[in-house]
């Protein structure tokens, strides 16, 4: 496989609700701000786009079409998008890398989640005879993985809420989180139940957003003469949609991605997961067989802020910055889909 | 640089207004399985699978990717969901032929459907979104103006749209999966039948399809072991522009025109009309042939029409290039599925394996795709010889 | 003008009563719980899958060996939901669970009505509460009730000869509160104020009407607000035969593309008060406003566009003019 670089990544805030932004108004800015760190114009220094986005988000069919009248697509571009997180989106673009039709390539990933109810209209994506009609929410499944977990002895509340207070801490130093602050463990335990065993804050929020990334050859990365951070292996996986058939106090789907990037072939510095439950955090962790010496969610992770379908690119942006910045040499970044972690995205990342 | 790949297994499913009996998981199974028949494989001889569909609403399913996956043998692999328009059907086989010209894969599955039964394509997705433009008048009251300044702009006569009306017709009749099946159509049959959006007629239109598509895609090494003969893919393209800018050429737009030639370029072609046996383009609407015929440079502007009356894209005319020999999106069009119908029935044309409407001794042959507001375009061009 | 743009929030329903088919393995288990069972089926390894698959999950084989399972068993997890929304089940709070039955290898997701938190745990027995009237869904189970307090069944067995399932119905609605985009609202907010206002881009100098903040082909951003007339020049139409769903627009009618004077890009309305056999590519038309007091945000404040006594544009210049910079 030939390396790829990424040379550049931006993401917006994350709001509660950007209102009277439009789509395409939340990505004209990562856009902008993607072009000035790779040091190109526009859309046509690149090879190659894709995006990521979901109709059901903000309730209209074709969110993505409008996404494209953001990138001054004049003279046509070559284009593509996956209604799947943007980090799909990188997978895509990577592999046309590695065919050789491109050499550099821009990915951007966006979603108003805040106008729907979203753990209800993600009811919708489940089975449809058996599920959907039951408007079972997301959290519900996570919830019950919880109780799972904590019944097994696997975890604690406590150690639910170490995740919480930990995002929220390493958000004080991200400008774009959405929730932070210092809060210890014993005040989180106080907190009333949710959706039981989960709290409030065992839940990422509901955010507005986009993110941007620009990634190409190595070779081009030195041609434009920016810094990078190396993407040395990239897989996903998806398992069985029959919940009933599935561990849920594991994510097999990460273990295998993690397996076939070899996460485990060296040190891990940083990580970044997308754990959009705090107890999920613990089961990623151990997927990807990750030990205390790795800086897990430094940016505060999707607790802090959940950009739907921008957060798995997200993830892994903030790795290649950390790495870029020298926070680290190698990282590991995680991007996930559907109920209870059904599908999960590995990325292994390397400093220049 | 690229590797070779082709593809060894087509799969389709019988198209019909209503698939009465089975479920969304049934439908994409069964093209996925006769996929995999073809090519001579079993569920485990896959290494991912690439999935796409057009918008979610027509199903009212969010990501069916999710609740496909065991149905599609996916536990544990690779699962992908393309979604680009009316194109996506095209799209998807060109993302799964770029998972294996990539090397990063040897034998991928892609699949592509809607069940359009579920729902009402044409108004489902006219949802009351507020402030948002206000007059719907469906897909025909967008794509009839644009015709309308076609037909102004070439003189054409006023029946090339019926002429392709009936000839694809003709087409499907030879396919026993397509839609419609309408053996003795004829032109006053056309004419008569109702005006939908002046000058389109209903029989000039598209039906509304379940269905689904898939395809076995390999690496060079396993396709030579392949039990049919692989239909090699020499080319692939995409383009897109935005919907609406000023001064946008909408009869014949700038996406398809560089569209094609990137993908010409690609597979050796300098003139489309001669050095392609056959192709498979997204007709929906009658007058589309005679105006993709310009923008994909099989006749020069303003004469694509000319070609259509002459007989040259009809297979019962022994036409020299037969267009939709399949039938085409006239006669079957399962939305997102469309674009991989036409990939695929390019593909089973050079493998020989096209049946009654197979074209005599085609070797080389485009598969055309298209969506949105005709702004995103897909293509390939496969050939029973490497090249 | 007010630098500040007016936030236009409304709430929309998205969506639409599905008619599913289902196939028959799905189709089988719908029967049954009409009849107030619960079938499961073997897995390639002999699991019994509950609710039944279509497909095997680890070796993708095509299923259809049935077994009956009781509608009764034990919770594997839950979780209680004190605060239900509106789409959910249970109007009270309640739990969701995952509920192994007995005869079967795999728990199923459904909903517990156990009236108090207190009264969930791991591993309790519950049972199915059938609801009065079946119809081959799955909220034919009226959720699971504890098993030490479920009621013997007082329904009554219908022995009326029914079809197996095959098809369903799947009503799917949900409500978002929409929020218009700036340049949308203020282009709206106009609009209410009976003015046509477009923007002009930065880079290229072309008009848009309606705006939508940006340029698609430049990708800029554009802010600058331009004031078009009333007039406009039929670039292109269509005359439809066939009604428009909720509209009492009468077929047939005249749809075109329009371009406003000093606009660069067209949009659709209506024409009307015109012979349709009489409409030109080029033809002079001008907005009719509805009465004042009806104007709100939306383009209908034009009725329809109407011929006026001018002389046709030539085609090549429709759309092509640059307004004043």
């Amino acid at each position: 496989m030939r390396d790829v670089a990424i040379v550049a990544y931006a993401q917006s805030d994350c709001q509660g609700n950007a209102g009277a932004q439009n789509e395409v108004e939340l990505i004209m800015p990562v856009l902008q701000e993607v072009y000035k760190q790779a040091g190109i114009t526009n859309v046509q220094d690149v090879d190659f786009t894709c995006s990521g986005s979901c109709d059901y988000q903000q309730g209209a069919a074709f969110a993505f079409v409008s996404g494209v009248d953001a990138l001054g697509a004049v003279p046509p571009i070559k284009e593509s998008h996956v209604e799947m997180d943007a980090a799909w989106a990188l997978y895509e673009a990577w592999l046309k890398i590695q065919t050789g039709q491109a050499e550099s390539a821009l990915l951007y990933g966006f979603g108003k989640s805040s106008p729907g109810e979203l753990p209800i209209v993600l009811s919708q994506q489940l089975d449809p005879y058996y599920l959907a009609p039951l408007w079972v929410d997301s959290i519900a499944f996570a919830a019950m993985q919880a109780r799972m977990m904590l019944e097994k002895g696997l975890i604690t509340e406590a150690d639910m809420a170490e995740v919480v207070a930990r995002s929220r801490r390493n958000a004080l130093a991200n400008p774009h989180a959405q929730l932070k602050g210092e809060f210890s463990v014993e005040q989180l335990l106080a907190e009333p139940m949710y959706e039981s065993p989960l709290r409030k804050h065992d839940c990422c929020p509901v955010s507005d957003g986009a993110c941007a990334m620009v990634i190409c050859t190595v070779e081009k990365a030195k041609e434009w003469g920016k810094p990078y951070a190396v993407i040395k292996g990239i897989d996903h996986r998806i398992e069985t949609h029959h919940i009933g058939s599935r561990d849920l106090t594991r994510s097999v789907s990460t273990e295998l991605a993690a397996e076939a990037v070899g996460v485990g072939n060296g040190p891990v510095d940083i990580a970044e997961l997308y754990a959009p439950f705090s107890h999920q955090e613990i089961i990623l962790k151990k997927a990807l067989g990750l030990n205390n010496d790795t800086v897990v969610n430094a940016s505060g992770g999707v607790l802090a802020g959940n950009l739907m379908m921008a957060s798995g690119l997200s993830r892994i942006g903030e790795v290649a910055m950390r790495l870029i910045k020298g926070e680290g040499k190698r990282g590991v970044a995680h991007a996930t889909s559907g109920p209870a972690l059904q599908q999960n995205l590995v990325t292994v990342l390397e400093a220049q | 640089m690229a590797q070779l790949a082709a593809v060894v297994g087509v799969g389709q499913t019988k198209y019909k207004t209503k698939r009465k009996d089975v479920s969304i998981a049934g439908l994409v199974r069964e093209a996925a399985q006769n996929a995999l028949d073809n090519a001579g494989l079993t569920w485990k001889d896959i290494d991912a699978v690439i999935l796409g569909k057009a918008p979610d609403m027509f199903e009212g399913v969010i990501m069916p990717e999710l609740y496909l996956t065991d149905a599609l043998g996916c536990n544990g692999k690779p699962m992908l969901r393309v979604h680009t328009a009316g194109s996506v059907g095209g799209s998807t086989a060109i993302v799964a032929a770029s998972y294996v010209q990539s090397g990063v894969f040897q034998r991928v599955l892609t699949v592509s459907f809607e069940k359009q039964s579920e729902s009402n394509a044409m108004w489902a997705l006219s949802n009351p979104q507020p402030f948002s433009p206000h007059l719907n008048a469906g897909a025909g009251g967008y794509f009839a103006p644009i015709i309308r300044e076609y037909v102004r702009r070439s003189n054409a006569p006023y029946d090339a749209g019926i002429k392709v009306a009936v000839k694809d017709r003709l087409h499907g009749a030879r396919n026993p999966l397509a839609h419609l099946q309408l053996p003795e159509i004829t032109m006053k049959e056309v004419e008569d039948s109702p005006m939908l959006w002046e000058p389109l007629r209903f029989l000039e239109a598209c039906p509304s399809s379940d269905g689904a598509c898939a395809m076995v895609i390999t690496n060079e090494e396993l396709a030579s072991q392949s039990p049919g003969t692989p239909a090699w893919i020499r080319g692939t393209a995409m383009r897109s522009e935005p919907t609406m800018y000023a001064g946008r050429e909408q009869v014949n737009p700038q996406a398809g025109i560089d569209c094609a030639k990137d993908v010409y370029k690609q597979a050796g072609i300098t003139d489309p009309r001669k050095d392609l046996d056959c192709a498979e383009v997204y007709v929906p609407f009658s007058w589309y042939e005679p105006m993709w015929l310009e923008n994909l440079g099989f006749a020069d502007v303003g004469k694509g029409w000319e070609l259509t009356m002459s007989g040259a894209t009809s297979l019962d005319e022994n036409g020299d290039i037969p267009w939709n020999p399949s039938g085409g999106v006239l006669s079957s069009n399962p939305i997102g599925a469309s674009g991989m119908i036409r990939f695929a029935e390019a593909a089973q044309q050079v493998r020989g394996q096209a049946g009654g409407h197979q074209v005599d001794g085609a070797k080389t042959a485009l598969g055309h795709a298209y969506g949105g507001g005709a702004q995103f375009y897909s293509m390939w061009v496969v050939s029973s010889e490497k090249g | 003008m007010s630098a500040a743009a007016e936030l236009l929030s409304q709430e929309f329903t998205l969506g639409y009563t599905y008619t599913r088919t289902t196939g028959p393995v799905v189709g089988e288990f719908l029967t049954a719980l009409r009849d107030r069972k619960m079938r499961g089926i073997k897995g390639s390894d002999g699991r019994v899958l509950m609710p039944p698959m279509e497909y095997d999950p680890v070796d993708a084989a095509a299923l259809s060996e049935f077994v009956d399972v009781a509608d009764c068993g034990e919770v594997v997890s839950w979780t209680w939901v004190s605060q239900p929304r509106k789409a959910h089940p249970s109007d009270s709070a309640f739990a969701w669970a995952l509920i192994k039955l007995d005869g079967a290898d795999t728990a199923m997701l459904h909903w517990v009505d156990a009236g108090d938190e207190s009264a969930m745990k791991t591993g309790m027995r519950v049972k199915a509460r059938w609801a009065n009237e079946t119809k081959g869904f799955i909220t034919d189970i009226n959720g699971f009730v504890p098993e030490a307090v479920a009621l013997v069944a007082d329904y009554v067995e219908s022995d009326a000869e029914l079809e197996p399932i095959s098809g369903i119905e799947c009503p799917s609605y949900m409500t978002y509160n929409f929020t218009a985009g700036k340049a949308t609202a203020r282009y709206l907010a106009q609009l209410r104020n009976g003015k046509l206002v477009g923007q002009r881009c930065p880079n290229c100098a072309n008009v848009y009407i309606p705006p939508r903040g940006s340029c698609a082909a430049c990708g800029v951003p554009t802010e600058e607000e331009v004031e078009l007339s009333n007039k406009a020049t039929v670039e292109s139409y269509t005359i439809v035969y066939i009604p428009i769903p909720n509209n009492p627009i009468k077929p047939p009618y005249v749809i075109a593309n329009l371009v406003l004077d000093g606009a660069n890009l067209s949009f659709l309305h209506l024409l009307s008060e015109c012979d349709n056999n009489n409409v030109r590519i080029g033809m002079r038309v001008e907005a009719v406003w509805k009465p004042k007091e009806e104007w709100g945000y939306a383009m209908e404040n034009i009725k329809y566009f109407k011929p006026i006594d001018e002389p046709d544009m030539p085609v090549e210049q429709i759309g092509k003019q640059k307004s004043g910079e």
